[in-house]
């Protein structure tokens, strides 16, 4: 029997001289993983246009139906993203949000994506819904910001060409 | 089996159908979908897309004898040719085998995919049609999933070229199936689009100046199987799938036509749910599966800034607003304080619920018969209820030996559904006679045109009544008599009568001149069979139920006679000018706008009941805001008499109330008991007091049956986007000519009253400015109708006007000021459109205005 508690007491002790495992949050944050997914972002290209064009199959590939987007129409004079169509609103309630990352997948334009912010807490339910202005991300280096004045005639595609998922 | 059926096997599955009957129809009918583009079961069909590709096979016969042709086990050997077939061209017959599941057919339907896609942008994320689209759908469905074609090959063509203020076309997405091309061509009549250059370049181009002039432009978008033809209004509203349907009926046409609503809540709006789109919702027996454009696009009244949002009362010689409990006070009592001096007027776009609980506020509660429609221009409802067209009848079923007579009335512009469904007739081969003061475009389908000279429209129409009482052989000069001829010998006679340059009594005088038509031949006349009768071009979607519900000064609801007529609307308005009518109550009307009542008058009170602060409401001690019909439930009847139901589709627009509520607050007030709490229990009341709706309930309107042909449903590429009816079909009531014996009506001889001078004629025009066209948004602002006055030459000649001057109209002292247009009229009238309802024929002043110098 004494040997069982000498036995039980080792481990204590050892564990008494090993550096803690306890990471002190917020002063200290643990890298997060590739595949995280954490709270979303409305991506823009490199010249400043937003990649969303508004199509809601984020919203209709959400199962908790957390997404709400209505569209508007460009033009040269008012250019949001380089097709015909972008998103005027575009709202996540966060509340409803189970990270799923399915908007991400349907995403056409791979504007939408799951990106690593995690720290999603609210002092009421208003609050959890994200809009677009919140949601996007800031614009590059050598971008401008939207909506941007164009020449005519360079965006004349309704949708900008489309990539295979990568 | 009878002659007319033909007997065919489809992937192994008997079906018999009539002769005539075309293989996709023959496969549909026992639900096998062959897949089509531009086969559509309303049009002719062409077979230009080659999606419907299927294997057919005819039994064989000995060259010799002629015997079929036997296996070793005693079936018919079949020879199924060389190739593949088109579906939609080839008709049923005896012994046809066809195979739509086979190796072959599912290679050919891939293929033919894969040939449409060539050149289709696929930018179906943004596409309008994106999630409805037959396109999408059958691609899915049938296609390969990739192309041998080079996509760096694609052909880019023109986005966004607009085919008028309406409709915009995407070129890229056209796959050159020639549905709106054809539905113009064969459906409304309008030859308007066509299509220019050929092979990979065909486009739709618009022929019209302006661009896509139809009335019929919208439907193109509901049958176009991709998203090539979308409507200005839904452009990028919203994803179909995002979309709340719910039923509604015309708030314009008293055709009664079915729609669907497709709402959405919307973050711009606040939150609130709004209308993003009017489709057309089947009803065979009313407007198949086409709805105008005033009714797709004049909805957005509903949703106008300009609406009221809570009751207002006149203090201190201002309008302020006040409480819902402040307002009906005031309006029951300064009612009550009129005793008889008191009067009601309504409009008839309202709900059989609204104008009920008037007429009750007014017979029952304030005891009082002098109740009125606020602008009645056609006389006649109770002549309606004796010999309306029969129920269950259907225009549709009109075609060779079957008569229409249209009276006084331009279909094309008042009623645009009428127009379309006769016009079909007549294609089919009835025949139509028209008689009207001047050319309209139905005469282009009628077998007579006849004319009358402004004030003698009865006397040319009873010249024709009494014409088809005799025997003739139809050979005849006069036209009268030729028409007669025809007339006389109708298989089934429906006759249409409108107010197009007739004063009020004269309507009636030719209600009862057709109706006695229908009765001709002692009792064995047409009346009271199916397919025949009598319907009245009422100017609004609701005046059928204004009639019924006995907003009328002698009639009860039911058309039941009362003891004491009270003041017509003519006689309020003239007792409100010199004092004698006290207290005044506006339903849903502007008669101050339309020119009908000067000012206020020595009225003591003037409530009004309206969605818009109009001339009459801002007039007005007390304003009520009523909810617009989308966003309350009710029931209109349309002039053939069927009853529908809609439905609630919108959040109501600020503090306003639907207007039965609004009257069931104001009589509980006057003593008239607790108001109901539903508009369906209201209606229970009205079944109670119009005993033609008997057995009508809120369920029994909601019935519905399945219609041919297929609309909606997962099968979008058939039928069109067009939704199918499951929201009820309404019920149609029973016309007195239908159940017993009708006498013949007396109409008084009247003397012809022929006075020198130019005549003025109002003649109609879809889009003339009005409360609710005017607030909807500046879509149609184009369109709508200018004041226009159309001369002869020769009158033109007379009066110094040339085509394109301005000139100041002047007749029965109104005054107006209109372009003129020369060579359009017949001698000795002046038409003038585009302007408020001028009633009668009524000479005319014309004088020439100083050109406008321009700088």
């Amino acid at each position: 029997m004494f040997g069982e508690i000498v036995k039980g007491l080792y481990t204590t002790l050892k564990h008494l001289f090993q550096p803690p495992v306890t990471v002190q949050y917020p002063e200290i944050k643990r890298p997060v993983r590739n595949r995280f997914k954490g709270r979303h972002e409305l991506k823009r290209y490199e010249n400043g246009l937003e990649k969303c064009i508004g199509c809601a199959l984020c919203a209709a590939a959400c199962p908790a139906d957390a997404i709400f987007v209505e569209a508007s129409e460009n033009s040269d004079e008012k250019r949001f993203s380089p097709g015909e169509r972008y998103a005027s609103t575009y709202e996540i309630n966060m509340m409803r949000c189970i990270f799923c990352g399915y908007c991400e997948d349907a995403c056409p334009t791979q504007a939408i994506v799951l990106e690593k912010s995690y720290e999603l807490s609210f002092y009421d339910r208003a609050s959890a819904i994200y809009t677009k202005e919140m949601l996007i991300v800031d614009v590059p280096v050598n971008g401008r910001s939207t909506p941007q004045v164009v020449e005519p005639g360079i965006f004349n595609r309704a949708i900008p060409e489309m990539e295979d998922p990568k | 089996m009878s002659d007319d059926l033909v007997t065919l096997s489809v992937d192994g599955v008997e079906v018999s159908v009539p002769k005539g009957t075309l293989v996709v129809d023959a496969a549909k009918k026992i639900g096998n979908d062959i897949p089509v583009f531009c086969y559509h079961p309303k049009l002719e069909p062409v077979g230009m897309c080659r999606m419907c590709l299927v294997e057919i096979g005819l039994p064989m016969r000995d060259r010799a004898t002629g015997e079929p042709l036997l296996n070793e086990d005693g079936t018919p050997q079949i020879n199924f040719g060389r190739g593949l077939q088109t579906g939609c061209t080839v008709q049923v017959s005896p012994g046809m085998v066809v195979r739509t599941k086979t190796d072959p057919v599912e290679q050919a339907r891939a293929d033919v995919i894969e040939f449409l896609l060539t050149s289709h942008p696929l930018d179906c994320p943004i596409c309008d049609k994106g999630g409805e689209c037959p396109l999408q759908n059958l691609t899915m469905r049938h296609g390969r999933g990739n192309s041998r074609m080079v996509f760096a090959d694609k052909l880019h063509m023109e986005k966004h070229v607009p085919l008028g203020d309406l409709i915009f076309l995407d070129r890229e997405r056209c796959i050159q199936c020639a549905r709106c091309v054809r539905f113009q061509d064969e459906v409304a009549g309008d030859p308007v689009i066509g299509f220019h250059n050929r092979g990979r370049h065909l486009e739709i181009a618009t022929l019209s100046e302006p661009g896509f002039d139809s009335y019929w432009s919208g439907n193109t978008t509901d049958i176009c199987p991709v998203g090539a033809l979308t409507t200005a209004d839904f452009r990028f509203g919203a994803r179909p799938w995002e979309l709340t349907p719910v039923a509604t009926l015309s708030p314009h046409c008293p055709s009664g036509s079915n729609m669907t609503v497709s709402t959405r809540r919307e973050a711009k709006a606040g939150g609130r749910s709004v209308i993003k789109r009017v489709m057309p919702r089947q009803h065979e027996a009313v407007n198949e599966i086409w709805i105008s454009d005033k009714d797709r696009f004049v909805h957005h009244f509903a949703e106008s800034a300009d609406r009221l949002t809570q009751p207002l009362v006149r203090k201190n010689g201002k309008l302020v607003a006040a409480s819902w409990t402040e307002a009906l006070d005031v309006v029951a009592g300064k009612l009550q304080q009129a005793g008889t001096a008191v009067a009601g007027v309504s409009g008839d776009r309202l709900s059989n619920e609204d104008l009920f609980l008037f007429q009750e506020l007014f017979r029952k509660g304030l005891k009082s018969n002098n109740l009125d429609l606020a602008n009645g221009r056609l006389a006649g409802g109770d002549i309606v209820a004796q010999v309306g067209i029969s129920s269950g009848s259907n225009l549709k079923d009109l075609g060779k030996g079957d008569v229409v007579v249209v009276v006084a009335s331009d279909l094309h512009e008042e009623v645009p559904v009428w127009w379309l469904r006769l016009k079909q007739a007549a294609e089919r081969g009835a025949a139509i006679v028209t008689l009207n003061v001047r050319g309209t475009r139905l005469d282009k389908y009628a077998k007579h045109a006849l004319r009358y000279v402004p004030g003698e429209a009865v006397a040319t129409l009873r010249q024709l009544v009494n014409q088809s009482k005799v025997e003739t052989d139809g050979q005849s000069d006069d036209p009268i008599a030729a028409a007669a001829a025809t007339v006389g010998s109708a298989g089934n006679l429906v006759a249409f009568y409108g107010a197009e340059g007739l004063t009020y009594d004269e309507t009636e005088s030719v209600a009862k001149l057709l109706a006695n038509l229908l009765l001709l031949k002692n009792g064995d006349g047409h009346a009271g069979k199916k397919n025949n009768g009598l319907i009245p071009v009422w100017p609004h979607n609701n005046t059928q139920g204004a009639w019924d519900m006995g907003i009328h000064p002698s009639f009860a609801p039911g058309y039941k006679a009362l003891p004491e007529a009270g003041l017509d609307a003519h006689a309020m308005y003239e007792g409100a000018a010199s004092g004698t009518v006290k207290a005044l109550y506006v339903l849903g009307a502007d008669p101050i706008g339309d020119g009908l009542m000067d000012g206020r008058g020595k009225l003591d009170f003037l409530v009004v009941q309206e969605m818009f602060l109009t001339a009459t409401a801002a007039a007005a001690d007390v304003v009520l805001p009523a909810q617009s019909w989308v966003e309350r439930e009710g029931t209109f009847t349309n002039a053939e008499r069927r009853v529908q139901r809609y439905y609630p589709a919108i959040t109501p627009v600020g503090d306003s109330r639907a207007d039965w509520q609004i009257l069931a607050q104001v009589g509980e007030r006057v003593g008239l008991g607790k108001p109901a709490l539903a508009a369906s229990l209201v209606f229970r009341d009205v079944v109670k007091a119009v005993k033609q709706y008997k057995g009508m309930d809120y369920r029994s309107l909601a019935k519905y049956e399945k219609q041919w042909p297929d609309v909606g449903g997962d099968d979008l590429y058939y039928g069109g986007n067009a939704y199918e009816n499951r929201s009820g079909l309404g019920q149609q009531w029973v016309a007195a000519a239908e159940s017993g014996k009708v006498g013949m009506f007396e109409v008084a001889e009247t003397a012809v009253k022929s006075s020198p001078g130019l005549k003025l004629v109002r003649t109609a025009a879809l889009y003339t400015p009005g409360t609710l066209i005017s607030h909807s948004a500046a879509l149609l602002g184009p369109r709508m109708a200018q004041p226009t006055l159309s001369l002869s030459t020769a009158d033109a000649r007379k009066v110094g006007v040339a085509d394109g001057n301005r000139v100041e109209v002047t007749a029965n002292g109104m005054t107006m000021t209109a372009t003129a247009r020369v060579g359009d009229a017949p001698d000795g009238v002046a038409l003038i459109s585009g302007v408020a309802y001028v009633p009668g024929t009524a000479v005319v002043q014309i004088r020439k205005l100083q050109e406008e110098k321009v700088a």
